[in-house]
């Protein structure tokens, strides 16, 4: 039975394939069969620019004024944080890390904080801290809000969560966008773009947390009496605190990377303005002290609020107790301040760091980065020039057209194509007699693409080829979205830009799933491994994506390159992490049955824990993909070609329609591998029976 | 102790021909009252057919003033829905539930939350503390709902941990404590705000058994002082007959068979009920009322036995007197003679 839906469907496969190679051969003379016709491309950007601009006549004046009431909040903080001397934030950023995490924590603030003041970017942090602090707490309200609504109302919820996953695929820059022409420039962008963007987590960990509250704690309150509102408020919100604070942790995170992201619009006056400017004058030392200013910004700020997180459930002592506690430190706090600001209005140096004692080391790192370039100079070009001829571009344009006495030292002769093809289709049919009709059908595949390369694929095979996957994968309805979603991005004429996102994010994603599941699984079997990784992991995490660009322009300058080294650096993470936590949280009777039963160290990884932590593994997968997504976004600024350079451009001409449809496309692209990648992993962990947290 | 034979016969809470149907529409089956003439087992066999899940057939039971009433039955037979439909936790689909003869399904929200806060009492099997409250915060945690001062609520609270014995362990959070000991806290805080009502959904489920033997005699102390109207659930039947003044059987959603302990073993109605009791010691259940032979006149001058002496222990004086001894309840009344004749007789009627 199962065999024969199986040959049906090699059958299918086969038919796909022979209409790719007939789009192929005859590609000269249907053109439109591998290039999408101009004509044929319907205008919605103009249709969105007229739109925009009519909307803008019409209500422009609305936008205007909240981006003027807006504007008052966040110049009230940057007046207060600006007004209260260093040393007095200082304290209070420390103290409050000390409430959190203890003293470790607050050794690491202070000495963090005090970089930002020795190298003389005090305000510019200053500005940024603003921002956050203002839009993180209009982003929780928004997504509690919604959180509580969603939870309790299944038809809200399916409003909101689609919406949600729109919010968090759609680049980054592509948010700005329609933000930029409504509010007009300035922080207040910033601010708005940074509650849309950090809402979301908040939601999704509201929601997530409300489900989670057990039914006995549920039940034993309703039986205690409480009223719907008593219930809500004393019993099922206390029980899922931990969850909300991790919201308002993966919130925050999020704020702060947009206000970072947001500076390319200019006009902020902050910390990540002062990055991208010189990243852009290609002063990397500088960018990089600066940049470092981010970095530890952002890991205060995670550590903080993720402390408070997990240290919630070790309340030790009665609530009455607490609350005595709590006057303590507000009264310690504010003596001090009290006392510190005194002081530092004799001591001028503990309000305004003067200029000329800030430290400047750029120079030294200017230097060190020259002469590390120049002593590696064949190095570093050898391994450019390897990953590009033999990875890059043949992916990107086939073996056909990369292979040259240029690149490869010969040329692509008649014998070496039929040894190519020959040796192909027998490793493929070998597979097929063994009843392998899946790798079969990947190889011959594999075969068509390599040699003619991914930007030169028709697009209607391309458009059959994933649709019939994702059938395959998930059912007509995963079929129909992708093909739409496709169709769309071919139908606008992004495709083209879309096939180089999707080679650079691909390779990069090929080889972060490789090396990042190998990585993850020794780091899962060898603790020592796994010490080194995680904190690696971590740092990679919280620090914001423009700062991971900077060392790779300085080695290898700005290109494709460039981009996909930053893309892997960045996606490889969730690759190890799920791989390592997938293989450790096996059950272990699976474990133990399988070693009395005599399997070797091998054996037991191929045969039982590999197949069993699959699930896990292929989430990893999804991640990965997001990840890279997410950096690609980011790395239209060193100079890429796909889809993001074209919301990056739109951006900064200000053409909305251009930049939004890119973005649109990116989005789409995301939400159908999410979907095709979260199936299969969902099919797995059901087929095995178990639940993946 | 329990009182086996001078129950007070005052009914507090009924429950009558309550269906429990999950599924779409699970009303339609009883829109018109026709349903009532079918047998109940029949009926349940339709539904479940139609792709609806049955989970109470025609339950009916009385709970009695100060008596405890146990539900027995495995996994799945529907003892935790009926209980929530009792607490109405769950909505039952048809039937009433009469708490002091009112019927609870026709109480508004409102109404049924005021019952809540002063009537009923409820122990989990998971204990469903609230994490983030302290041991006597969790137990003045109903008080506090109520909107008693801070004051007031922890000298109740305070009294009732006296009762379950968790003196000096007021300050410790749920997490501090062992699976018995958060289940005292449960306990306690069902009993905060003095119920008429107790119910118990499996509460001793979750603890070892050295600790549930512990509970249980700690459940029975407290009853004997409270006397509560207690409907308590169990998937143990060893458990059951220890506690139990009454009890019933449940299977696939219906009740079986209802009576005390010993007339289920005496008398098990069909062979579900006679695979739990056959493996019962039953010199352990049979108490001396349970033994009496009625047809002998009552001997003045016999050795007094009280009416709930278990007969393991009556054995060595069986032995010794040939004549037999008479058997008293509580208040000293002699309610009849019992020996080694009518011990064997009342083991062979079990038997059969």
């Amino acid at each position: 039975m199962k065999n024969s839906i199986f040959e049906k469907n090699t059958l299918t496969w086969i038919g796909i394939i022979f209409i790719t190679l007939i789009l192929l051969i005859f590609q000269d003379k249907w053109v439109w069969a591998s290039k999408y016709p101009k004509d044929l491309i319907v205008p919605f950007s103009d249709w969105i620019n007229f739109s925009m601009e009519k909307f803008i006549e019409q209500f422009g004046w609305f936008f205007l004024s909240i981006s003027w009431l807006l504007s008052w909040p966040i110049i009230g903080a940057q007046w207060l944080l600006h007004s209260l001397p260093w040393i007095v934030v200082i304290f209070l950023v420390c103290f409050i890390a000390y409430l959190s995490s203890g003293v470790r924590l607050a050794l690491f603030t202070l000495s963090a904080t005090f970089y930002m003041v020795l190298i003389g970017y005090w305000e510019e942090s200053m500005n940024t801290l603003a921002l956050v602090i203002i839009s993180v707490p209009m982003a929780i309200f928004i997504g509690f809000g919604l959180g509580v609504w969603g939870f309790f109302s299944k038809r809200a919820e399916k409003v909101i969560m689609p919406i949600l996953d729109i919010f968090q695929t759609v680049p980054t820059f592509a948010y700005l966008l329609p933000i930029l022409l409504l509010f007009g420039f300035g922080t207040v962008v910033g601010l708005i773009a940074s509650i849309l963007y950090s809402f979301p987590p908040m939601v999704r960990n509201t929601i997530l947390g409300l489900n989670r509250v057990p039914d006995h704690i549920i039940e034993s309150a309703i039986m205690s009496g409480a009223n719907s509102k008593q219930l809500f408020w004393q019993a099922m919100l206390p029980s899922c605190k931990k969850q909300i604070l991790l919201g308002i942790n993966q919130s925050t995170m999020a704020a702060l990377s947009m206000v970072i992201i947001a500076a390319i619009i200019g006009g902020t006056a902050d910390i990540g303005w002062e990055v991208l400017y010189y990243i852009r004058k290609a002063e990397v030392g500088q960018s990089l002290v600066v940049g470092l200013v981010i970095a530890l910004m952002a890991i205060i700020i995670d550590r903080i609020t993720s402390g408070f997180a997990l240290n919630s459930d070790k309340a030790v002592k009665g609530s009455q107790y607490l609350r005595n506690i709590r006057l303590n430190y507000l009264a310690f706090a504010i003596l001090v301040s009290i006392l510190l600001f005194i002081t530092a209005s004799f001591f001028q140096v503990l309000a305004d760091w003067p200029y000329n004692l800030s430290i400047w080391v750029s120079s030294h790192i200017n230097d060190f980065f020259e002469t590390f370039v120049k002593t590696f100079k064949t190095e570093i070009k050898l391994v450019k020039k390897y990953t590009l001829f033999f990875i890059m571009l043949p992916t990107k344009i086939g073996f056909q057209q990369a292979v040259s006495p240029f690149t490869w030292g010969f040329k692509l002769e008649m014998f070496h194509k039929i040894f190519y093809f020959m040796s192909f289709i027998l490793v493929a049919f070998w597979f097929l007699k063994n009843k392998k009709n899946g790798i079969f059908i990947f190889l011959l595949l594999l075969m068509i693409f390599l040699y003619f390369g991914l930007t030169n694929m028709p697009w209607l095979s391309l458009l059959l080829i994933y649709s019939f996957f994702a059938l395959r994968v998930g059912g007509y309805k995963l079929a129909l979205g992708t093909f739409l979603g496709l169709g769309f991005i071919v139908i606008v004429g992004m495709w083209p830009e879309a096939m180089i996102s999707i080679y650079l994010c691909g390779i990069a994603v090929v080889f972060c799933f490789i090396v990042g599941t190998s990585l993850g699984i020794w780091a899962a079997h060898n603790s020592v491994v796994s010490a080194i990784v995680r904190p690696i992991n971590d740092t990679l995490q919280t620090i914001p994506l423009f700062v991971i660009l900077i060392p790779f322009v300085m080695l290898f300058k700005i290109g494709d390159f460039t981009g996909l080294l930053a893309i892997i650096i960045y996606a490889i993470v969730p690759s190890i992490r799920y791989a390592e936590n997938g293989i450790r949280n096996l059950p272990s009777e699976v474990i133990d049955a399988s070693k009395m039963m005599g399997s070797t160290k091998m054996q037991l990884l191929f045969l039982v824990k590999i197949p069993l932590a699959l699930p896990v593994i292929m989430l990893g997968l999804n991640q990965t993909i997001m990840y890279g997504i997410a950096m690609l976004v980011i790395a239209a600024l060193i100079g890429t070609n796909g889809l993001e350079q074209i919301v990056f451009i739109g951006l900064t001409d200000g053409n909305m329609g251009k930049g939004f449809i890119a973005g649109i496309s990116m989005a789409i692209l995301a939400m159908i591998v999410d979907r095709i990648t979260k199936t299969v992993s969902k099919k797995r962990s059901e087929a095995l029976g178990l639940s993946i947290k | 102790m329990k009182n086996n034979v001078e129950l007070s016969k005052q009914i507090k809470l009924s429950c009558r021909n309550v269906w429990k149907v999950y599924g779409d529409n699970s009303d339609s089956f009883f829109s018109n009252n026709s349903y009532f003439r079918e047998d109940p087992s029949i009926l349940s066999k339709k539904i479940t057919e139609q792709g609806q899940i049955v989970a109470n057939a025609n339950v009916s039971f009385d709970v009695h003033i100060g008596e405890i009433f146990v539900i027995m039955g495995l996994s799945g037979s529907g003892k935790s829905t009926i209980v929530r439909c009792l607490s109405r936790l769950i909505e039952p689909t048809v039937g009433e539930i009469l708490l002091d003869e009112e019927n609870l399904l026709g109480k508004s929200e409102k109404e049924l939350i005021e019952i809540r806060r002063h009537k009923m009492g409820m122990v989990f099997q998971n204990f469903g503390l609230l994490p983030h409250l302290n041991v006597i915060e969790n137990i003045a945690f109903p008080l506090k709902l109520q909107g008693l001062k801070e004051k007031e609520r922890l000298q109740k609270a305070e009294r009732v941990i006296e009762l379950v014995g968790l003196n000096g362990r007021e300050n410790n959070f749920p997490m501090e404590l062992s699976g018995g000991q958060q289940q005292r806290v449960g306990i306690a805080r069902s009993l905060a705000v003095e119920p008429d009502v107790w119910f118990l959904d499996e509460p001793f489920s979750a603890l070892d058994p050295l600790i549930r033997k512990q509970m249980q005699d700690e459940f029975l102390r407290i009853q004997s002082l409270q006397k509560k109207s207690v409907v308590f659930i169990t998937h143990d039947f060893q458990e059951a007959l220890r506690i139990a003044d009454r009890m019933a059987i449940m299977r696939d959603g219906q009740i079986v068979q209802i009576g005390k302990p010993v007339d289920l073993i005496l008398n098990p109605k069909d062979n579900y009920i006679r695979d739990f009791t056959k493996d019962v010691p039953w010199e352990s259940v049979l108490k001396a009322s349970d033994i009496i032979d009625k047809s002998q006149k009552i001997l003045q001058k016999a050795k007094e036995v009280p009416f709930d002496m278990p007969v393991a222990k009556m054995l060595p004086l069986l032995s010794k007197k040939s004549m037999g001894v008479v058997v008293v309840d509580q208040a000293g009344k002699k309610l009849g003679m019992a020996n080694a004749q009518s011990f064997v007789t009342a083991l062979a009627t079990a038997e059969n």
